[in-house]
């Protein structure tokens, strides 16, 4: 297949991950258990779906792709490539922070490995969020660890958190069948090596939070190939809503 | 191109355009402005937002436009330049004093990373102690982050240092 295809597909899927996060983190608006993570989400929020855009508009000026309003709100469920980590409903504080903490952690290590990318407006996106992510995985260190020393009940909530987010959060890496021609023409490592990268990012701090690390052992796939949970079409119908009345809006 | 125009008059009127989220400071302080050319039948700003997703960046690049406009009486385009990618270091030194004035812990200069340690202990701009601790990595707006002096039990935000 034509290099320029492969990277299409590479980038809806980054994308899809922060436009459909970057919307989850903002339900917590209003519902935060303290000021500060109120605050703290919907920041995160604007920083996700600030990234989805910008990778939209790759898209659309640098290969081909339509407009990116259209884009993120004009597609049908099966042509999202979001795997389902960042599908699912926000849930308890103690799942959306374990979420939070292991898709940042996978992002960061996805942006650093595009920073020497072949392809230069992937490379240039990633110069420009490096720096921003390192204040979103700060937040979730921090939050993990006090949670984590903050009582056997709070430390319990948190292990249970990982164990119920950790399959999930390996679907992030779901192999797509070109990796290895990505990976040889420079344009990013490919999911594998992602995986292992993103496993020695999280292991020191879940050792110094005392969790233990689940294992690999049955990864929840199935997004990269449009196949997703009951969860996103309703989300894909609210955020289209205000899109859909009124398509020739502009934004 | 109107040939009396000076380069000095192009950034004095730069000099006018505020940041909507923080006003005491101009974009030429933020370091936003990355290049200033004068093409046949327009002036061209070459700008860089501060933060990926700051949602001031369209008003930003419509206010150069429309003061320069204004005051310079010639077409003006404002494009985001791809291959600068903005950091604090940016910041002038104005800019840094006029953020203390103004309430706003200033970044801390960094050498290409910002180390975690670099912003747990940021000078309190109300008192300047060093006894203070990072509350949160995010502020009120997105190139904010929360701290709490314990000197003089005030909260204050700092203008987070970006590598
Ligand atoms: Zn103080």
């Amino acid at each position: 297949m034509l290099l320029n295809q492969l990277i299409k597909e590479l980038i809806t899927k980054m994308g899809d991950d922060e436009l459909i996060l970057g919307h989850r983190n903002s339900e917590w608006t209003g519902l935060g258990p303290v000021m500060e993570e109120d605050i703290a989400f919907s920041s995160m929020a604007q920083d996700k779906i600030g990234h989805s855009w910008a990778l939209y508009r790759i898209l659309h000026e640098e290969l081909g792709g339509e407009d990116p309003d259209q884009f993120a709100f004009m597609r049908s469920e099966k042509d999202f490539k979001c795997c389902h980590l960042t599908e699912m409903p926000i849930g308890s504080y103690d799942f959306s922070l374990m979420r939070h903490f292991l898709f940042d952690h996978a992002e960061t290590v996805r942006y650093n490995s595009m920073l020497q990318s072949s392809f230069l407006p992937l490379q240039q996106l990633a110069r420009k969020v490096r720096g921003e992510l390192k204040y979103h995985t700060l937040h979730a260190d921090a939050w993990i660890m006090q949670l984590c020393r903050a009582g056997e009940e709070s430390y319990l909530k948190m292990q249970t958190a990982l164990d119920n987010c950790f399959q999930l959060a390996c679907g992030i890496f779901e192999a797509g069948p070109d990796d290895k021609q990505l990976a040889a023409e420079n344009v990013y490592p490919g999911e594998e090596a992602l995986y292992e990268q993103w496993i020695e990012a999280i292991y020191p701090v879940l050792v110094k939070a005392s969790l233990n690390m689940p294992e690999r052992k049955q990864p929840v796939y199935g997004g990269r190939y449009g196949k997703h949970t009951a969860y996103l079409q309703p989300l894909l119908n609210e955020m289209g809503e205000v899109f859909r009345l009124n398509p020739e809006a502009t934004w | 191109m109107n040939s009396t125009i000076t380069i000095q008059a192009v950034y004095t009127s730069l000099e006018q355009v505020m940041d909507p989220e923080i006003p005491v400071l101009n974009v030429l302080e933020l370091g936003m402005i990355t290049d200033v050319i004068m093409e046949e039948e327009y002036l061209l700003i070459k700008m860089i937002p501060t933060f990926a997703a700051c949602p001031a960046v369209e008003v930003i690049k419509t206010n150069i436009r429309t003061t320069l406009e204004k005051d310079l009486q010639i077409p003006v385009k404002v494009s985001v330049d791809k291959e600068v990618q903005w950091n604090s270091n940016r910041l002038t030194a104005i800019a840094k004093e006029k953020l203390q004035n103004f309430g706003i812990a200033a970044p801390q200069k960094h050498e290409g990373d910002v180390e975690i340690d670099m912003i747990m202990h940021t000078n309190c701009p109300h008192c300047g102690s060093e006894n203070t601790y990072l509350r949160s990595p995010f502020g009120s707006t997105l190139c904010r982050a929360i701290h709490f002096c314990k000197h003089c039990g005030m909260m204050f935000e700092q203008f987070k240092p970006l590598s």
